[in-house]
C-alpha cells in the first residue's frame, strides 16, 4: 500500500464522478453522431462501465501503460485523452488523435501510455505483458493494466498472457470488465464458470472480485494491486462485475436481455452509485451534482463542435505511417 | 576474413548488437541454457543473463505479443520462433498488432521487433515442420521479410534488422545453418531492400532467395558448361523487394526465371513475375518461368521429400529451354 500512497494522494470521489460523467456524455454524444451518420464504421460504447475505467485509471501513475479493446473510449478518456482529438478521430478528421486512421476501435495516445486499443479479442493482453516486462527490464517501477471483457477469458491469448505474467511476476493488472455478455451471448452460454476470477487460480495469480459499478471499490482494489505489482509482487486478476447499458455495437438494441436484469443494473448505474456516495458523505448535494453534469455537458458539446469544424485528412495521409 | 558458419554469423550479430545497445534483448523457447533449437543463441545466456536472454514457455502468441509491447516502449526485442511452422499460432500478434500499430496510431508508436525463425524442408521433418510460409508475411504492408542466403548476409542483415524500427520477419533456413563463408569482423551492415547479384551473366536471369540461391548458383555452373551465361540474383528480402535490380538484369538477359522453395500458386514467384511483365514486358523473349516446391504437404520418406523440393535439373532444364527458344 505504501507505494500507492507515495505515488499520489487518493482522488476524491467528486473527481472520479466528474471523469465518469465526462465519459458518459461522450458516449451518448457518439451514439447520437452515429445515428446521424457523422460517425461511421462501428462503435462499441461503454455506458455503464465507466467506474472500471475511472477507478483503475486513478490507481495508475501517469507514466504507467494500458492496453484495452475496441470497447475502449472510456479507457482512453479516463487516462486523459483529449476530448476534441477523440471526437475528431471518430469523425474522421485530420485533427483526430490518430490522424483519422484509427477510428473508434483504435483510439489511442501513446504519449499517455495508451499502448493500444485492440480489436481482436484478447490481443492486448500479451502486449501488456510485454509492457510489464519492459518495466521489469528497466526497473522503472511502471506497471501495465490490460482491460478486457468476459469473452476474452475464453481465448488463447488470455491464457498465454496470464501464464507469462505469473511465471515472471510481471507488473500487470489483468482487468476483466465482466459485463455478462460476450457480444450477443450471455456469459453462461459460453463459459462454464460464473466468477471468471477463478481462472486466475490456475496461474497461481491473486484475484479479486469487485463491484465494478462502485468507482471507490474499483479504485481501492486497483490501488492495492498496483502497489503490489510495483514492488515485485507480480500480477493481479481484477474481476469487475458490471453491465453494458447498451448493445454490443452500433445500433444493437440488445433485445436478448431480460427486462428485469436491465432494470436492476440500471438502478445500480455507476453514476448513481457515486452520487449516492457523495451525498451520503455530505460532501455534495443533488443540485451541485446536477451543476457538475451541466458543466461537463457544455465542455463535451464544445469539444464536439470544434471537432466537427476540423478539416478532413489530406489524401496523402493514406500512405504515410505504414512503416516507421 | 574469418570463416564462420551461418549459425555462428547469426550468433555474432546478436552478441554484437546486444553489446552495442542495451535495449536489445532476445526471447524465445529454449534459447537460454539450451542455446536455441538450432543453437543460434549458444553462449549468450552466460554473457547477458536471463533478463536479456529470456527463455520463454512454449507460447508463440505470447512471445510475439510480449515483444510487441516491449518494443513500443523503445526496447528492441529479437524473438525466436523455433520454426516458422509454429508462427501461425502467433500470427495474429504479428499481422494484426505489430504490423498495424504504426498506422493505427497515426505514426505515434513504433514496433521495432525482429522475429527470427527457420523456414524450409530437408530434414525429413514432414508436413508440420517443413513449410515455407514467409510469403504470407510479405503480403502484409507494415511488415518486412528478410531471408539471408550466406553467412555474411546472415550477420549483416540481422544487425540491420535489429536497428530498424519496423516489425521484421527474419527467415533463416534449416539447411543453411552449417554453411560456411567469410564474414567480416565487427561492424558489418547489409542494407535492407538491396538485392545482391551473386553471379553476373548475359543470357538468363535467375531470381531467388535463401537456400535456393545455392541451387541457382549450381545451375549457373551447369549452364556455363553449355555456354549459357546465367545471372543469379539473391533478393535478400521479399519486402522490401528490390525489383530495380531484377528489372535491370531482365532488360539485359531478356529471360527471367524465379526459383523458390515455397509453393507455386500465390508464391513469391507470382508477384515477381507479375512485376516483370508489368515493368519489362517488351524486354521478354520468353514467358517468365517458375521453379518451385511441389504443391503438397511435405512427406517423410527421403526420396519423397526430395521429390517435393525444387530440383537442380528443373532449373537447368528450364533455363536451357527458355534460352533455346531465343
Amino acid at each position: 500500500m505504501t507505494a500507492a500512497t507515495e505515488q499520489a494522494a487518493d482522488p476524491d470521489i467528486a473527481t472520479m464522478y466528474r471523469d465518469m460523467v465526462r465519459i458518459r456524455v461522450f458516449e451518448e454524444t457518439v451514439q447520437g453522431l452515429f445515428m446521424q451518420s457523422l460517425v461511421s464504421g462501428t462503435t462499441h460504447l461503454a455506458q455503464g462501465q465507466e467506474a472500471v475505467a475511472v477507478g483503475v485509471a486513478h490507481a495508475l501513475r501517469p507514466d504507467d501503460y494500458s492496453t484495452y479493446t475496441y470497447r475502449g473510449h472510456h479507457h482512453a478518456l479516463a487516462r486523459g485523452l483529449d476530448l476534441e482529438a477523440a471526437f475528431a478521430e471518430l469523425l474522421g478528421r485530420a485533427t483526430g488523435i490518430n490522424h483519422g486512421k484509427g477510428g473508434s476501435m483504435h483510439l489511442t495516445d501513446a504519449r499517455l501510455g495508451l499502448y493500444g486499443s485492440f480489436a481482436i479479442v484478447g490481443a492486448g493482453l500479451p502486449v501488456a505483458v510485454g509492457l510489464g516486462r519492459a518495466a521489469q527490464l528497466r526497473q522503472d517501477g511502471r506497471i501495465s493494466a490490460t482491460f478486457f471483457g468476459d469473452g476474452a477469458t475464453n481465448i488463447g491469448a488470455f491464457h498465454e498472457a496470464m501464464n507469462l505474467a505469473s511465471v515472471w511476476k510481471a507488473p500487470v493488472l489483468f482487468v476483466c470488465e465482466n459485463n455478462l455478455y460476450g457480444e450477443y451471448s450471455p456469459l453462461r452460454s459460453t463459459t462454464p464458470v460464473e466468477d471468471l476470477a477463478i481462472r486466475a487460480s490456475a496461474y497461481a495469480m491473486r484475484a479479486q472480485i469487485v463491484d465494478g459499478n462502485d468507482v471507490v471499490a474499483v479504485y481501492e482494489s486497483a490501488r492495492e494491486a498496483a502497489a503490489l505489482a510495483r514492488v515485485g509482487e507480480g500480477p493481479t486478476f481484477l474481476e469487475y462485475k458490471t453491465y453494458r447499458h447498451r448493445g454490443h455495437s452500433r445500433s444493437d438494441p440488445a433485445k436478448y436481455r431480460p427486462e428485469e436484469e436491465v432494470k436492476a443494473w440500471l438502478a445500480r448505474d455507476p453514476l448513481t452509485v457515486a452520487r449516492r456516495r457523495l451525498m451520503d458523505a455530505g460532501s455534495s448535494n443533488e443540485a451541485e451534482l446536477d451543476r457538475i453534469d451541466g458543466a461537463i455537458g457544455v465542455e463535451v458539446e464544445a469539444a464536439v463542435e470544434r471537432a466537427k469544424s476540423a478539416p478532413w485528412p489530406e489524401l496523402s495521409e493514406v500512405t504515410t505511417n505504414v512503416y516507421a | 576474413m574469418p570463416v564462420l558458419t551461418y549459425r555462428q554469423a547469426l550468433n555474432e550479430a546478436l552478441r554484437e548488437e546486444m553489446n552495442r545497445d542495451e535495449s536489445v534483448f532476445c526471447l524465445g523457447e529454449e534459447i537460454g541454457r539450451f542455446g536455441g533449437s538450432y543453437r543460434v543463441t549458444e553462449g549468450l545466456l552466460d554473457e547477458f543473463g536471463p533478463e536479456r536472454i529470456l527463455a520463454t514457455p512454449i507460447s508463440e502468441l505470447g512471445i510475439i505479443g510480449l515483444a510487441t509491447g516491449a518494443a513500443m516502449t523503445g526496447l528492441r526485442p529479437v524473438a525466436e520462433i523455433m520454426t516458422i511452422n509454429f508462427i501461425m499460432v502467433g500470427m495474429d500478434q504479428l499481422v494484426n498488432n505489430a504490423a498495424k500499430i504504426p498506422y493505427m496510431f497515426g505514426g505515434e508508436a513504433q514496433v521495432p521487433i525482429v522475429v527470427r525463425t527457420p523456414s524450409g524442408a530437408g530434414h525429413q521433418l514432414t508436413a508440420q515442420h517443413s513449410q515455407v510460409l514467409e510469403v504470407w508475411f510479405a503480403y502484409v504492408p507494415g511488415m518486412y521479410v528478410v531471408a539471408p542466403s550466406t553467412p555474411a548476409d546472415a550477420k549483416g542483415l540481422l544487425k540491420t534488422c535489429i536497428r530498424d524500427n519496423n516489425p521484421i520477419l527474419f527467415v533463416e533456413n534449416v539447411l543453411l545453418y552449417n554453411d560456411k563463408g567469410e564474414v567480416p569482423d565487427g561492424e558489418h551492415i547489409v542494407p535492407l531492400g538491396k538485392a545482391a547479384i551473386r553471379r553476373e551473366g548475359d543470357d538468363v536471369t535467375i531470381v531467388s532467395y535463401s537456400r535456393m540461391v545455392n541451387v541457382a548458383l549450381q545451375a549457373a555452373d551447369a549452364l556455363a558448361d553449355d555456354g549459357i551465361s546465367a545471372e543469379v540474383i539473391d533478393l535478400r528480402s521479399l519486402r522490401p523487394l528490390d525489383m530495380d535490380t531484377v528489372l535491370a538484369s531482365v532488360r539485359k538477359t531478356n529471360h527471367a526465371m524465379i526459383v523458390h522453395e515455397g509453393w507455386r500458386k500465390y508464391g513469391a514467384g507470382a508477384e515477381i513475375a507479375a512485376q516483370i511483365q508489368e515493368l519489362a514486358f517488351d524486354y521478354l523473349d520468353h514467358p517468365v518461368q517458375r521453379v518451385t516446391g511441389a504443391e503438397v504437404p511435405l512427406p517423410y520418406a527421403q526420396s519423397l521429400e526430395a521429390a517435393a523440393l525444387p530440383q537442380l535439373e528443373f532449373v537447368v532444364d528450364g533455363a536451357r529451354t527458355m534460352v533455346g527458344k531465343r
